[in-house]
């Protein structure tokens, strides 16, 4: 048995391989949920409707959803141009201090209208800076920015439990290392009354059209594709290819800030070292399931937040630990590897 | 008679549509060296790359010594007494001779390399061929001739007695190969047989004792040496007589590009030592050289990817600092690169998009940022029907296209806008007969309406055929230019070698 | 400065090195295997973790701790097999599907834990590896108690490390791995099968990333918890660059690491006034200055990260 490359690559398989991709993936869970001892079908069954089964539990996915779409779209466009950024939690986590510190210490007092969209720009730029890092490392030294930019995750909490353990900590907390909250008025308007839902929310789906659009449509888009797909090729047709991989950089680890900077203006209002179960992490996850592409990241962070979302309520109807949730999506990203080899080569007697 | 040594019977092997071997039967004796003579993709390294267990075959079989060899298996033919020396030589360039020679042959599951009795067997053999080598070097810091002779001794080393060399002289300069055939032939003597794969009609007659030619997978026809002429062979090869176009005499125009004394260093190594050419309009430079002699460093000097250390350019005339690759493009000055698939385009993008991206900022395909998707198309359009391009539409992916079809796309996105200036390195390599004719009748095209060319080429015929004037580039230096019409083979691998004051003198003494 | 003179005259500290490099010698290793033959193994993390857990949970169960570690390292060459399986027969993206191996990992690792144990609290503890006193040395003055009243499996691992450095650099399989890390073709080609070789040193290398991941709840703490393995992963994935794929090397570097760390953990109970996240810090910040001093350096396998198909170039 071998595997011969398929010299056209049918439209289809790109939208059977990640629905055929999440089944298997659940099948799998499955047989876990069956071991553990629960029905298997009832467990799902409870999944979907935690997450969907009523008006505050589909609000409550979609507010989960929302950092998952920006961390996705940071991989996403990261992974396009083969830039290995997997420092997506670090990112987060620097965006979401970088808003409770501005508006705690700086920019409090400015009126909403200019303190958010300010607020906004510094988180992200928070995550653009500390993704520099790891490209500066990789271009000057030539060092794999995977594991750096991994352990600058580490650092990057680190440092956040840091601040909200010192010059940023709330002395209302009760002694919890907890950030002084933002200001009332720097918080994102709600989208649906009476639900925890943002305008976050628009904002991710808005920004995955615009990256769609400046992958498709753009210069950028095409060059850093390029500099992705063959690098030497690249830079023989005029790629500039070190400007294009920052540009690449600064635009993913903008987005991941961005998450960080949303999610404590959209829900919490205050940062903690647990303000995030795994967005950057799973961000990947959600990338790859959106075969790199922005639009279907909006779609596979639902998915991905279904499945957090709904685990909650399952696993305190059956017994079966939420961990289900961050397997089954685990799964999913291997089995959307295996089936997007499919989609590229076909099996040979 | 004898029983053959090596007999391959009724071998078929295919790729797909692509029918690679189609019923061939081979047989070699004893102390006998064929020559396996065909075109690119005429099937050799198909052929022998069942023989050795890389592929299976889809009919036939081989045997050594009358015994038939299992399928698909290279330990079994290595142990037959087969061994093969690839063109891409199948080295570590990280490990030294000693282990790079060693690997596979050991039990794997012993406790202790012997690796003493190794070095002398090793050292024994080099001894008895002539084919001296530092078993403890580092492979990587030997020159690409001793790195062939540590491929030849891997495979004496392993008891071989039927050797089978892939293109071996592909690599190497005219006096490096002609030692390579008194080894061969030494080894001969010595009882061992011997099959080269060649498609260079000299090195075939002088070498081989029978020469076997391959075309479109079949056995065409079997020739003793002594038998046959180029002439003949030429057309077996080719099947057909296919003209390659000729150069017609022509007036070279002003100087277009200059290069005075420049030094290329990369990572604190000279590749290219105080150069100096002139090129001009209407003109081909032909610059000879054995690969790796500096050839890349020229190229990607003049496309615009690789920065001078010292030295001048002009550029009509007019003196210019390092250029990068929107300059070199916007100067009207084509590029043909040496790797088509690693540098000429992106597989994975759309034909449309490799013919434009070198000029994508350009207001012609992009305004503001936005890529002018039409026109991108518009223009592929053009070159696909302009240059023949066959085996694809502008939106599908450039990979699928084979090499000829891809090097008339590289080379319709740098004609199609009328170039001052062509530097084309390696433009016909890899190519077969028709596809060379094409893209030679182009660059004689682009020369008569005044393009100033340098031709980057490893192949003597295709310079000896295009070109005005000869250079040689030997070890990164360049030899002073000869004009085509005195340069005969002689002389020019001379210059190869780097002899080109003897080159000189044998021009005067005659 | 007597301060620090103190605290690298303490017992305590070197008896901490070797306790905290043992984990990070067994994870450097198995990433080194992986990679000589040319795979990049970043399940490291999840193996890591996974085989905490399972070490922790067979010995909770009743096996006594020896079997314990053997479970480790057994669950790691499973997950290793997936990563070949993945990696070598697919030939997918090594950085991808590792982080999808370490992602499943953990998760499962929390997975089968939260089943076992489902109330949060304080875990369950089981009776670890105590210190064995080698006779003899372990009298010896300052240097007895620091090296050699270690638990067994640290003297375990530096056993692997010269074990490896032998096998390596002296036996036909040694040289089959590296040249099929260098050169898969040129090994095929001398009969050596590259893919067998990728699967049996990724799995074997996995392996000891679950006894690494395992000594941890098996000698430094006697119980697990979530996130324990806290970047280990990486940093062994880090230290294989500073060893330059050498295991004696790597050996050096992970006892140079514990020696910062174990130095880092001192430093804060005695100096006041710096926030501890600081000294938290420095192993990460210190894993990417050794990268970046090194990467250029290292005579990286020549064939890592590319995958090997038989007949492609």
């Amino acid at each position: 048995m071998r595997f011969e490359r398929r010299e056209h690559r049918p439209l289809y398989l790109l939208i059977v391989a990640p629905v055929l991709a999440v089944i298997a993936a659940l099948a799998l869970s499955g047989i876990l949920i069956a071991i553990a001892g629960a029905p298997v079908l009832d467990a799902y069954w409870r999944i979907l409707t935690g997450a969907f089964g009523s008006r505050l539990s589909a609000t409550e996915t979609l507010t989960r959803a929302t950092p998952l779409m920006l961390t996705g779209l940071a991989a996403a466009v990261a992974f396009r141009a083969r830039l290995w950024n997997i420092g997506a939690e670090g990112q987060f986590y620097l965006g979401a201090i970088a808003v409770a510190a501005a508006s705690a210490k700086v920019l409090g007092d400015l009126p909403a209208p200019i303190l958010i969209p300010l607020l906004l720009l510094v988180g992200a730029i928070a995550g653009m800076v500390l993704i520099l890092i790891p490209l500066w490392l990789r271009l000057r030294f030539s060092v794999d920015e995977v594991v750096t930019s991994l352990l600058m995750n580490f650092v990057a909490l680190l440092f956040v439990s840091m601040l909200i353990d010192g010059v940023l900590k709330d002395p209302l907390a009760f002694g919890w290392p907890q950030s002084q909250s933002i200001s009332d008025h720097a918080m994102l308007p709600k989208l649906i009354a009476r639900s925890r839902l943002h305008i976050g929310l628009v904002i991710a789906v808005a920004l995955a059209v615009i990256v769609h659009l400046m992958q498709s449509r753009t210069v950028f888009g095409l060059q850093s594709r390029a500099a992705g797909l063959n690098p030497s090729g690249a830079v023989f047709a005029g790629v500039p290819l070190g400007k294009t991989l920052m540009k690449v950089a600064c635009l993913s680890g903008g987005l991941a800030g961005l998450a960080g900077a949303i999610e404590v203006m959209g829900v919490k209002g205050y940062v903690t070292t647990d303000l995030s179960p795994g967005f950057g992490y799973a961000g990947i996850v959600v990338a790859m399931l959106a075969n790199l592409n922005p639009l279907g990241v909006v779609l596979a962070a639902i998915f991905t937040a279904t499945m957090f979302v709904g685990a909650d309520g399952m696993s305190r109807g059956l017994g079966i630990p939420t961990y289900i949730a961050d397997v089954t999506v685990a799964l999913s990203l291997l089995t959307m590897l295996i089936a997007l080899f499919f989609t590229q080569y076909r099996i040979r007697r | 008679m004898t029983v053959p040594v090596l007999e391959i019977q009724g071998v078929s092997k295919r790729f797909g549509t692509n029918l690679a071997n189609d019923d061939i039967s081979i047989t070699l004796a004893k102390g006998e060296i064929v020559a396996l003579l065909g075109e690119n993709g005429a099937g050799k390294t198909t052929l022998m790359s069942v023989l050795f267990g890389h592929y299976m075959p889809d009919a036939g079989r081989i045997l050594i010594d009358g015994m038939e060899l299992p399928q698909g298996k290279p330990r079994a033919a290595i142990r037959a007494g087969v061994g093969m020396v690839h063109q891409h030589f199948s080295l570590a360039s990280n490990l030294t001779v000693l282990e790079n020679v060693m690997t596979g042959t050991e039990k794997l599951w012993s406790w202790r390399s012997g690796t003493s009795a190794a070095r002398k067997k090793l050292l024994a053999i080099s001894e008895r061929f002539g084919l001296k080598v530092d078993p403890d070097a580092r492979l990587g810091d030997l020159s690409v001739g001793e790195q062939q002779r540590v491929e030849i001794l891997k495979a004496l080393y392993n008891d071989a007695r039927i050797l089978i060399l892939d293109e071996p002289t592909a690599v190497l300069t005219n006096i490096e190969a002609e030692k390579l055939f008194t080894t061969l032939k030494e080894m001969a003597r010595q009882g061992l047989s011997l099959i080269f794969i060649s498609h260079k009609l000299d090195e075939v007659m002088t070498a081989a004792d029978r020469i076997i030619v391959l075309r479109s997978g079949k056995v065409v026809a079997e020739r003793r040496a002594s038998e046959t002429s180029k002439a003949e062979l030429a057309e077996l090869m080719v099947g057909r007589r296919v003209t390659r176009p000729v150069r017609e005499p022509s007036a070279p125009g002003t100087v277009a590009l200059e290069a005075a004394d420049i030094t290329v260093k990369i990572n604190g190594v000279e590749r290219l030592k105080s150069i100096s050419f002139r090129l001009r309009e209407g003109e081909i430079l032909g610059i000879i050289g054995v690969s790796g002699n500096g050839q890349a460093a020229l190229a990607h000097l003049l496309s615009g990817t690789l920065s001078r250390t010292s030295g001048t350019l002009l550029l009509f005339g007019e003196p210019i600092g390092n250029l990068g690759v929107a300059d070199v493009v916007s100067a009207d000055i084509g590029r043909i690169p040496e790797d088509r698939n690693e540098e000429g385009v992106i597989g994975e993008m759309a034909i449309w998009e490799n013919a434009v991206l070198e000029r994508i900022s350009s207001p012609a395909f992009s305004r503001s940022g936005l890529v002018n998707r039409k026109a991108g198309i518009a223009f592929a359009k053009e070159i696909i029907g302009q240059f023949d391009v066959r085996g694809g539409s502008p939106a599908s992916r450039a990979r699928l296209l084979s090499g000829g079809n891809m090097q008339k796309l590289i080379l319709g996105r740098n004609l199609h806008q009328r170039p001052r200036i062509l530097i084309a390195a390696q433009p016909a390599r890899g190519l077969d007969e028709g596809a060379v004719a094409a893209v030679h009748a182009r660059l004689l095209e682009a020369r008569r309406q005044g393009t100033a060319i340098l031709l980057i080429s490893e192949d003597l015929d295709e310079v000896i055929a295009l070109a005005d004037r000869i250079q040689a580039i030997v070890g990164g230096r360049l030899s002073p230019p000869v004009e085509a019409e005195v340069a005969e083979a002689r002389r020019l691998g001379l210059m190869m070698a780097g002899e080109w004051h003897e080159a000189w003198k044998a021009d005067h003494a005659i | 400065m007597t301060l620090l003179f103190d605290i690298i005259a303490s017992v305590g500290l070197w008896g901490a090195v070797l306790r905290i490099a043992t984990p990070l010698i067994f994870g450097t290793l198995g990433a080194l295997l992986c990679e000589r033959a040319g795979v990049l193994n970043l399940g490291i993390e999840g193996i890591m973790t996974f085989g905490a857990m399972i070490g922790w949970l067979s010995v909770y169960h009743g096996a006594d701790l020896w079997t314990g570690l053997l479970v480790a390292a057994i669950a790691g060459g499973v997950f290793g097999l997936l990563h070949s399986g993945l990696t070598v027969t697919l030939g997918l993206s090594q950085h991808v599907a590792g982080l999808g191996v370490t992602l499943f990992a953990s998760s499962f690792s929390y997975y089968v834990f939260r089943l076992i144990v489902p109330t949060a609290g304080t875990p369950p503890t089981i009776v670890p590896f105590q210190p064995i006193a080698i006779p003899g040395l372990s009298t010896l003055p300052f240097i007895g108690p620091a090296f050699f009243t270690q638990t067994a499996p640290t003297y375990l691992a530096i056993l692997i490390a010269l074990m490896m450095a032998y096998i390596l650099f002296r036996t036909p399989l040694g040289l089959a791995i590296r040249m099929t890390g260098e050169n898969p073709h040129a090994a095929e080609a001398q009969g050596v099968n590259p893919m067998k070789v990728r699967y049996g040193a990724v799995i074997a290398g996995s392996a000891l990333m679950g006894m690494g991941g395992a000594f941890l709840t098996l000698s430094a703490f006697n119980s697990f918890f979530p996130t324990m393995i806290q970047g280990r992963g990486w940093i062994c994935i880090a230290l294989v660059v500073f060893s330059s794929w050498r295991p004696g090397r790597a050996l050096f570097g992970a006892l140079l690491f514990a020696f910062f760390d174990a130095f880092q953990l001192r430093l804060q109970t005695v100096v006041e006034g710096v926030p501890y996240q600081m000294f938290l810090m420095t192993p990460y910040i210190l894993s990417i200055v050794a990268l970046a001093v090194m990467a250029r350096r290292a005579r990286v396998p020549q064939a890592l990260m590319r995958p090997y198909r038989r007949g492609e170039r």
